[in-house]
């Protein structure tokens, strides 16, 4: 790093807090006390789980809060003046200019009606600063140095027209455009595939360097942090738990919970082998299918899944790893294949199967908050499947809902409580109450840590390892994050636009040889190192110019 | 003062005391008025006094006696016309929007095809042909009505469909009529409310109208619709009579717009996350 005397600081953070105010009073304190000072050139990594305040100090930080959200206290100096102090207009003659965001979703946060060279020389434009010709100059300038194809003309394209990865770069682009002095990154890669997320990081990061700005980079995930930060910032609901170079947080934590953030990510579950029954849980033999008058989404799948597995099938988002789900449990109607299941062909529609068909496979969804009714009970919820399929007395489903309560580590006076009243981790562990209250022998987990909080979701994966270990269920765990994939199962398929590349052992999947696919999808994994985004690319260019 | 969970706004609570006064009006309208709404007391349209407080009709009825029978008439008709069609249009929609495919299309075109003739002269027409009885009355409008709900209900439940907990009760083997009562209604509670509200005051109004026109209430029932109707000449020869009714609609119509209002913006304002 620079010595501060040719270096000044250029966004200076001073015991701020942020709170909640409404019209009906005072709510909680969401930023506590927390201060930053950012150079040119440097990068903090803010880090945290959701409610830790960190998109809230992200926005703070260009002075702005959300609604009902105020600023009560501290100073936000950029380039020496306070932005609380300042008027509106002042304020907004910073932003998209001198200080500028790129917000998780890129999708959300485009025109859709406008083209994206409008869209990225708006803010230039606008301000006055750059004329129209001047503007598109430097938009391909940065399309080109952001890796985008046909840099001189994507931007006549319309978002929709382009990938997620891509559109996450051409927002890059729009807040580059009028040289910022600071740009927040809010989650900027979150929502996209490992094998993108490399791509985008590596463009980010270059482009932070050669422009020298400062940078906020907010994030949930350590390994991604540790590419792009000098510091990084760990936060905990609101309050700054530990702050540091990056690489001392992350080889030598001083905070517990720093300590545990670290720990998880590295974690391994052991699997308990069973022997395998002759006649497999779940055979899907050569499976087509498509959604009425569209191409097919998954073509000649096959996987075969024994009780007491976890066959996780891995792929990125469009490979047709849900497809497979909905077929498999009668909501797509398959084109041609056979499923059977404990050695019976099942019928290929829903309503087609028995009722006992039906019970034996259950399903756990990504988001428990709309996977549960969120005007039913937890007594309603779980108790449904036990009084539809096993025809209990009300006293009767009400003591199996308190067992399987108990089960999941969830306290027994929440039976009557609404599932809207509960956490996130807390809904998806009603969520596997409500499919094992049918007794199933099988379980499609549909990517059920990813909405999660790092250390909730693993809290949960350790919950479905006790539990098959106690019941020799069976789990069909979807997936795009090979972390969980290494630690919870035993088998996996990989997936890559509706065929299956590889499949086997996890162990023999994810050792040399691989296949191409499953070897830049390993390699895309973020891992903890802070070189690690050096040598993948390193090594990419190097099988690339040979 | 809390509703749903939420804090009233003073207009709210105006337009519930406003609400709450007509219904006890309605509810208790023979304890209430000091007279017999049909029975004849002296001369034609003599003024206000002690006995008669605001003044006697065309007839010589008592007008406050006819003013509160009609609360019963007028609100009674239409809160049993909107629950009517709100049935209708409910269960209709959500079988809409559950079985989807055909039955959707031919429901939806149907509907279509109501909403695509002028209410008014449709309900003319049907009420000429087959007499302005009562019972005639309430389903005529009923029908009418419960297309703008089946619209409402439909959409609401299209998007409540595909969520997961109503996928994962598809997977669990569960009939419709479940999915309907259990898993979508409960949450489709608030738009509906608010549309309660919207099309109790359409229905009274329109009930108003049927009746100023001849077509609705007939005589000697009071209503407030054909009150006006009945007294509308008076207002040349400086008799307030045509008002007291005329008011009695735009207050009630304006209190339930308050509650209504009320009750969007706080489904707007979204129920917020669990902790």
């Amino acid at each position: 790093m620079t010595s501060d005397a040719d270096n000044p600081i250029v966004l200076d953070v001073r015991a701020m807090r942020v709170a909640v105010r409404t019209d009906h009073g005072d709510g909680p304190v969401l930023v506590d006390d927390v201060s930053l000072q950012l150079r040119r050139g440097e990068v903090i990594g803010l880090i945290g789980e959701s409610g830790a305040g960190k998109s809230t100090i992200g926005l703070a930080a260009m002075g702005y809060t959300r609604r009902n959200c105020f600023i009560v206290g501290g100073e936000i100096l950029f380039a020496g003046s306070d932005l609380r102090a300042m008027s509106l207009e002042q304020r907004r003659a910073l932003r998209g200019l001198k200080l500028s965001y790129i917000a998780q979703s890129a999708a959300a946060s485009f025109n859709p009606a406008m083209t994206l060279m409008d869209q990225v020389c708006e803010a230039p434009i606008r301000h006055g600063v750059m004329g129209r010709a001047e503007a598109e100059a430097a938009a391909v300038q940065l399309f080109r140095e952001l890796d985008l194809p046909n840099p001189e003309t994507i931007g006549s394209r319309y978002p929709h027209q382009v990938s997620g990865g891509q559109l996450q770069r051409v927002m890059a682009a729009m807040a580059m455009i009028g040289k910022p002095e600071v740009i927040v990154f809010d989650e900027p890669t979150t929502a996209l595939d490992v094998t993108t997320q490399v791509e985008c990081l590596a463009a980010f990061r270059r482009l932070i360097r050669e422009h020298r700005a400062a940078a906020l980079y907010i994030t949930h995930d350590l390994a991604v942090v540790a590419q792009i930060a000098d510091r990084i910032m760990v936060l905990r609901r609101g309050k700054m738990v530990e702050f540091g170079e990056a690489r001392r947080i992350l080889q030598e934590p001083q905070d517990a919970y720093t300590r545990r953030l670290v720990r998880e990510r590295i974690a391994s579950l052991a699997f308990v082998a069973r022997p395998e029954s002759a006649v497999p849980l779940l055979e899907v033999d050569g499976v087509t299918a498509h959604y009425a008058g569209k191409p097919k989404v998954i073509d000649d799948v096959s996987l075969t899944i024994h009780r007491g597995d976890t066959v996780a099938v891995v792929g990125e988002s469009g490979s047709g790893k849900s497809t497979l789900a909905r077929v498999v449990t009668g909501l797509l109607t398959r084109a041609s294949g056979d499923v059977r299941f404990d050695g019976a062909s099942l019928a290929p529609r829903l309503k087609d199967r028995s009722r006992d068909q039906l019970r034996r496979i259950q399903m756990i969804y990504q988001m428990p908050d709309v996977a549960l009714n969120p005007q039913q009970t937890l007594l309603d919820v779980i108790g449904r499947p036990v009084a539809f399929y096993f025809k209990k007395t009300r006293a009767g489903v009400r003591a199996r809902v308190l067992e399987l309560l108990r089960q999941m580590d969830l306290p027994e006076n929440f039976i009557d409580r609404k599932t809207s009243e509960l956490s996130g981790g807390q809904k998806q562990r009603v969520s596997i109450a409500r499919a094992l209250a049918a007794e199933p022998d099988l379980i499609i987990c549909d990517e059920v840590t990813s909405a999660l909080d790092q250390l909730v979701g693993e809290e949960i994966l350790r919950l479905l390892k006790r539990l098959q270990d106690e019941l020799g269920i069976g789990y069909m765990f979807i997936t795009h994050d090979l972390g969980t994939v290494k630690r919870i199962a035993n088998k996996v398929v990989v997936m890559l636009r509706g065929r299956t590349v590889a499949g086997g052992d996890t162990a023999s999947v994810f050792a040399p040889p691989y296949h191409p696919y499953t070897e830049l999808l390993l390699s895309s994994v973020p891992e903890m190192r802070p070189d690690w985004l050096d040598g993948v690319l390193a090594r990419r260019s190097a099988r690339a110019s040979a | 003062m809390r509703l749903f969970g939420h804090k009233l706004s003073v207009l709210a609570q105006i337009g519930l005391a406003v609400i709450a006064l007509n219904l006890v009006m309605a509810i208790f309208a023979p304890l209430i008025a000091p007279y017999d709404q049909t029975t004849v007391l002296g001369d034609a349209w003599a003024d206000p006094d002690a006995q008669h407080w605001l003044g006697l009709d065309n007839l010589g009825r008592d007008l406050l006696s006819r003013l509160i029978f009609g609360a019963r008439m007028s609100i009674g008709l239409a809160l049993v016309i909107t629950a009517l069609s709100f049935f209708i249009g409910i269960v209709s929609g959500f079988a809409a929007a559950v079985a989807g495919g055909w039955v959707d299309q031919a429901l939806s075109r149907f509907v279509d095809l109501l909403l695509s003739m002028p209410t008014l002269i449709f309900a003319f027409v049907i009420l000429s042909v087959l007499g302005s009885g009562l019972p005639v009355l309430i389903v005529t409008i009923a029908v009418l009505d419960s297309t703008k709900v089946f619209r409402l209900a439909r959409s609401v439940a299209v998007g409540l469909v595909s969520l997961e907990f109503v996928e994962a009760a598809r997977l669990r083997g569960e009939g419709w009529w479940w999915i309907i009562t259990r898993e979508i209604l409960p949450n489709a509670i608030p738009p509906l409310t608010a549309e309660f509200g919207l099309r109790f005051c359409f229905t009274f109004l329109f009930i108003a109208a049927l009746s100023f026109l001849g077509l609705g209430v007939q005589p000697p029932d009071a209503d407030w619709g054909s009150m006006v109707k009945d007294y509308r000449d008076m207002i040349n020869f400086g008799y307030a009579a045509p008002i007291y009714p005329a008011a009695a609609i735009a207050i009630l119509t304006i209190g339930v717009n308050f509650v209504v209002d009320w009750m969007l913006s706080i489904h707007s304002r979204g129920q917020g996350e669990g902790a």
